[in-house]
């Protein structure tokens, strides 16, 4: 078959995939995932009095399980896995920049919520329930 | 091989391109890593303010309607309908670039045609559940007194169940016309004006405090961020219904038939899966976490 001849950016033409086997497996790989992230939802739901470690760790899977879904959705509906390196790596490298972002960012939203505690007890007594009391948290003093 | 020979080729000697990928494919591919970034900042900021507070909604609660379902408590199942939706969506778009690049004109029309229907049902069950959400009708405390509010972006009915006998005081406090919804809420029955002619006091004695589940008002964030970052998604699915059928209209008039090639459709294609990888995180960041 004529390949597309009407680029001159292109060197090698990938073979089209003759069946669909891979884009469903996806599927099911991804509706799988996505049962199991609403089952571990639910299990949380059910039991509301877990302990708040086993809350962070489920939370942490469903993390994950969602971060393997996005890898099988680029990788494999995007066809970024079948691009050749140097194309990948000008997408997948700026895409670090995430890691500091979500980490700073969330650390920045705790260290307030810690202070205003800390300062403002009336906002503890306005905001929280008694029983789900949340100790002051990892933030320094400011000296 | 192909992939063979790209690993001995010098990719930076000059005279092809180093990315052996199109023009226009690769700037889309630059777009979307940016658009990554503007979702990425809408939803950072939302983990900002929520590990800013002390209290946050539970999702099992706030989203746990059905349409058809009355008051029936099922949480979740909407969305994962929705979510549902967008992936099988996905599916149909892929196989309709996998046609493309067999110049299968016929095969690309129809999934990009299913690929439209899904794009409108999952929009259709957005307007669905924004709907349900603004126009809701919960009970809260209100300082001494009892509100009905639903959520927006300047009040939010989800915060911490308050204690029934605080309720039961401040519904001595409540003035007529939320006494006349909160009984209606009770008393499907019986119409508003019938419910409007009693008096405070016999509309008291017909509501149950403690079916009403009141609750403080939440932290008024939560809507805010809530349609803003799930409409700023809508917005992206209704033009990627847009794209996709004016694919639709081109494929099936055959200007990539003529033209040889369906690299538009792959382009296009690039824009829809993005939309779906965005509401998995959307959909972990409001629903499951």
């Amino acid at each position: 078959m004529e390949h597309h001849t009407e680029t001159t950016e292109v060197t090698f033409h990938h073979e089209p995939s003759q069946g669909t086997k891979r884009i469903w497996k996806t599927f099911w790989i991804l509706l799988g995932i996505t049962v199991i992230e609403l089952a571990l939802g639910f299990f949380m739901y059910l039991f509301p009095d877990l302990p708040s470690f086993v809350v962070l760790f489920l939370k942490g899977v469903i993390v994950i399980l969602s971060l393997a879904k996005a890898f099988y959705i680029v990788g494999v509906f995007m066809h970024l896995g079948d691009e050749i390196r140097n194309m990948v790596m000008t997408i997948v490298v700026p895409l670090m920049l995430f890691v500091w972002f979500i980490g700073a960012f969330l650390w920045d939203g705790n260290s307030y919520r810690t202070m205003r505690n800390r300062y403002d007890p009336s906002m503890e007594n306005k905001t929280m329930q008694a029983p789900t009391q949340k100790k002051d948290t990892s933030v320094l003093p400011l000296h | 091989m192909a992939t063979a020979a790209a690993t001995r080729t010098n990719w930076w000697n000059g005279g092809r391109s180093p990315f052996n990928v199109e023009y226009g494919k690769l700037m889309m591919w630059y777009f979307l890593m940016s658009d990554a970034f503007t979702f990425g900042a809408f939803l950072i900021s939302y983990g900002t303010i929520r590990f800013s507070q002390n209290y946050w909604p539970n999702p099992n609660e706030v989203f746990n309607a059905f349409p058809g379902a009355g008051h029936a408590n099922l949480p979740l199942a909407f969305v994962s309908l929705m979510t549902f939706i967008l992936i099988m969506s996905s599916v149909t778009m892929v196989l309709a670039v996998h046609e493309g690049h067999h110049n299968n004109k016929k095969a690309v029309v129809k999934w990009l045609a299913w690929t439209v229907v899904g794009g409108i049902a999952f929009l259709a069950c957005q307007a669905w559940e924004w709907t349900h959400l603004i126009t809701g009708e919960h009970a809260v405390m209100n300082g001494n007194a009892l509100s009905v509010i639903g959520q927006t972006t300047t009040v939010n009915p989800w915060g911490p169940l308050a204690d029934v006998s605080s309720a039961t005081a401040a519904l001595q406090n409540t003035p007529h016309n939320i006494l006349v919804t909160l009984a209606h809420g009770q008393h499907h029955d019986m119409g508003h004006e019938q419910l409007a002619a009693l008096t405070d006091d016999k509309l008291r004695g017909m509501i149950n405090i403690a079916e009403l589940h009141v609750r403080e008002q939440g932290p008024v964030a939560f809507g805010g961020y809530f349609y803003a970052i799930t409409g700023f998604h809508g917005f992206h699915v209704t033009s990627g219904v847009v794209i996709n059928i004016v694919m639709l209209l081109m494929a099936q008039n055959g200007v990539f038939e003529k033209r040889g090639h369906y690299l538009m459709i792959e382009k296009a294609g690039l824009y829809w899966h993005f939309v779906d990888l965005v509401w998995v995180f959307v959909f972990l960041c409001f629903y499951l976490i």
